[in-house]
């Protein structure tokens, strides 16, 4: 519980974290930035664990350990997807989204 | 008693299939053949015993028991099931001796006759498929069983026909065969379907029961004028011509010669082709009863027509093995025509008791015959008799057996044929005299064409051989020996004490007019063939001019083949395989042509939404769930 600050208005905090994250996810060019992109997300969808934890159910932890699950499944999905992204690399020599595109019909 | 280890029989040549099947590539073929003999030689003791211990200790109050030992395969309704099994009754026992006994001696044949050959092994593991598939045959305990085992030796005929496989009409021969009986065997499936479906079981215990309800309630269902179960029986007698090779689906048998000798002995003489005659007599009671015997009629008048077809032709043929393959046929339709003029009880059945005995005999010296036939051919490499003359002097065993077998099958008085013959005339004067006249008439036949033969080979005019013809090695004269010691005392084996229809012993008596009238008959055969063969001289040419046509007709076999190849070639692909396929071509295939087009276009049209580009496939995934997402709120609100 924050003073002085409302579950509205980190809720909305959250909100246009996830939506930032969505539009970086669509709009950008490098792969290491949609990678971000893909940060911002989950860390929305932890914060608001955390938020409606502590503001709707202050005497249960569940909503806190949930976002250290997802702190835990962020690092292991950035480790693998920064390992796939430096195999890319080593084979087509770029890591631009636009340069990926050769498995289609 | 207990005869539960009789299932080793079969087993014992299966193990050795897989055994030399999978592994005909490392296995040296020097250890192949022993080790086939020695697995053949140990059914063979095994059946041996089994014979010994049932006739001695099978008896119930004078009447043989039946042993049952079976496990519950396949289950359609409660009563109808297919079981796998033994069965050990008089003829099975009867028929496992006789089956091991050839196939062993067939097996040590081998070693010599197949020496240095390539497929060597593949030959061994060919035989003891076939071993294997004809025993349980013989001991299945029902239709079901029985068909199964019926196609398995279909199959390894099929194999062994074409073992040969690159001469071109060895495999012509294969497909024959397999064709022709499989046909015939279409008529044996629908007759198992028919009489399973009214009376509720495959069980051949079932099916012969006097009380069961095949023979006594036959006359409920009737199709056509004939009860159904008559027509059942028909068919199923159909499968028996087909795989017995009578008229009129004998056209595979002689073509199944392109085969090697040995397996022409074991199987299209001594063992397969006699399935035939064993089904019959398997469901004997049936067609004795039901409908006061009338499928039973059909059976003797096809057993005689064909024995007598067959030795005319035989007569005509040049191809010794062709002539033994068309005197297999005849003998066969003298088993045929034995049953079918047998009745039922005691002394009364004398033609079942013949027509098994006759299988047994005829076995032995049939293959002894095929058996010389292979050593004949394994010194002059040639099937024809012009190659071959004067060979007594080169080949003595082969000589002196082959002439046991001759004179065996002939009916000379005191050899193995001669008794089981005579107690087929016997039936056939009892009970029909037609049938009885011309069985004499090809005994008489048989002696002639059977002599030509032998004096056509080891007598005759010293051909000018290219190598100097010399007697084959120890390993196929000891069968060649041991066959001919069978020929000649395997006719005072009493066998109506071990085998009779009823399963009740009674005493056959020698009937000494008409094994007068069938031995001089056999005589005069003989006599003839000696002065129209024993010199060459100008009579036998002189004659076949003197028949002209007839002997032009019967030369070639009553034109069957080309009937059947008219009936093929003309109206089955020229009418119905050819609007058939018109139909194929135009209805089915354009069709299936269509959907395939249409689902190509439609593809075609669609496939550009599979861009590759990660962030498209992102946004409709976003765009998935935002549409879920109102869905479910729009649910949720409401």
């Amino acid at each position: 519980m924050i003073a002085g600050i409302s579950i509205y208005e980190i809720l909305t905090l959250t909100s246009i974290l996830f939506f930032i994250g969505i539009y970086g996810f669509f709009t950008r060019d490098n792969l290491i930035t949609v990678l971000m992109a893909v940060e911002l997300i989950l860390n929305a969808a932890a914060v608001n664990f955390v938020i409606i934890n502590t503001y709707l159910y202050p005497d249960l932890i569940q909503g806190a350990v949930y976002s250290i699950f997802i702190i835990a499944l962020a690092a292991a999905e950035t480790a693998l997807a920064i390992a796939i992204i430096i195999n890319l690399y080593r084979i087509i020599y770029s890591v631009e989204v636009k340069d990926t595109e050769t498995m289609k019909y | 008693m207990d005869f539960s280890y009789t299932i080793l029989i079969p087993l014992i040549p299966l193990a050795l299939f897989v055994i030399l099947g999978l592994f005909s590539k490392k296995i040296p073929a020097s250890i192949a053949g022993w080790f086939g003999s020695f697995g053949l030689g140990t059914s063979f003791v095994l059946s041996l015993y089994t014979a010994y211990h049932y006739f001695l200790e099978g008896k119930l109050n004078g009447v043989y028991q039946t042993f049952i030992y079976k496990q519950t395969w396949l289950v359609f309704t409660d009563k109808l099931h297919i079981d796998l099994g033994v069965m050990i009754d008089p003829i099975s026992v009867m028929m496992m001796v006789v089956v091991t006994t050839v196939s062993f001696m067939v097996h040590i044949y081998s070693r010599g006759y197949m020496h240095g050959d390539d497929g060597y092994t593949r030959f061994f593991a060919y035989l003891a498929l076939f071993s294997f598939s004809m025993l349980g045959l013989v001991l299945a305990t029902n239709l079901f069983q029985m068909y199964i085992f019926w196609e398995l030796v279909g199959a390894s005929s099929f194999l062994l026909i074409g073992y040969y496989y690159t001469k071109p009409s060895a495999v012509a021969a294969a497909k024959k065969a397999f064709i022709v009986t499989r046909f015939a065997d279409l008529g044996f499936l629908i007759g198992i379907l028919l009489i399973s479906y009214y009376t509720g079981t495959f069980d051949f215990q079932e099916l012969t029961n006097p009380e069961g309800m095949l023979i006594t309630s036959w006359a409920s269902y009737s199709f056509m004028g004939l009860s159904v179960f008559t027509w059942g029986l028909i068919l199923i007698f159909m499968g028996g011509v087909g795989k017995s090779a009578m008229l009129p689906f004998h056209i595979w048998l002689p073509d199944a010669m392109e085969g090697p000798t040995p397996v022409s002995a074991l199987i299209h003489a001594a063992t397969m082709v006699v399935a035939g005659v064993y089904l019959v007599a398997r469901l004997f009671p049936a067609y004795y009863f039901v409908e006061g015997g009338f499928a039973l009629q059909i059976v003797a008048y096809v057993g005689a027509i064909s024995s007598l077809v067959a030795a005319l032709i035989a007569v005509t043929q040049t191809d010794i093995k062709r002539v033994l393959a068309f005197s297999t046929m005849s003998q066969i339709g003298y088993m045929m025509l034995a049953l079918g003029v047998s009745k039922y009880e005691g002394h009364e059945g004398l033609g079942y008791m013949a027509s098994m005995f006759h299988l047994f005999t005829h076995a032995m010296f049939k293959a002894l015959l095929f058996l010389g036939a292979g050593s004949v051919i394994h010194a002059v490499h040639s099937n024809y008799m012009k190659d071959m003359g004067s060979l007594r002097k080169y080949m003595p065993i082969t000589h002196i057996t082959f002439l046991i077998a001759a004179l065996s099958i002939a009916g000379f008085p005191g050899f193995a044929g001669f008794f089981s013959k005579d107690e087929i005339l016997v039936a056939a004067f009892e009970s029909n005299k037609l049938i009885y006249y011309s069985s004499v008439l090809v005994a008489g036949l048989t002696a002639f064409y059977m002599f030509r033969l032998y004096f056509g080979i080891f007598w005759g005019e010293d051909t000018k051989y290219k190598h100097t013809p010399h007697e084959s090695p120890l390993t196929m004269t000891i069968p060649l020996i041991f066959l001919a010691f069978m020929s000649i005392f395997g006719g005072y084996i009493p066998f109506s004490q071990f085998v009779t229809a009823d399963l009740t012993p009674f005493t056959a008596h020698l009937d000494l007019p008409l094994a007068a009238i069938a031995s001089s008959v056999g005589i005069i055969g003989i006599i003839i063939a000696f002065i129209f063969y024993k010199k060459p001289n100008e009579l036998p040419q002189k004659f076949a001019n003197a028949f002209g046509v007839v002997y032009k007709f019967i030369y070639n076999k009553l034109y069957f083949d080309e009937l059947y190849i008219f009936v093929t070639k003309k109206i089955l692909f020229g009418i119905v395989a050819f609007s058939a396929s018109w139909f194929d071509k135009n209805v089915v295939d354009s069709s299936m042509i269509g959907i395939g087009n249409v689902t190509v276009s439609v593809s075609n049209k669609i496939k550009g939404m599979q861009s590759g580009k990660l962030q498209d496939y992102a946004m409709s995934f976003v765009g998935g769930i935002v549409v879920i997402a109102m869905v479910v709120f729009y649910i949720w609100i409401n």
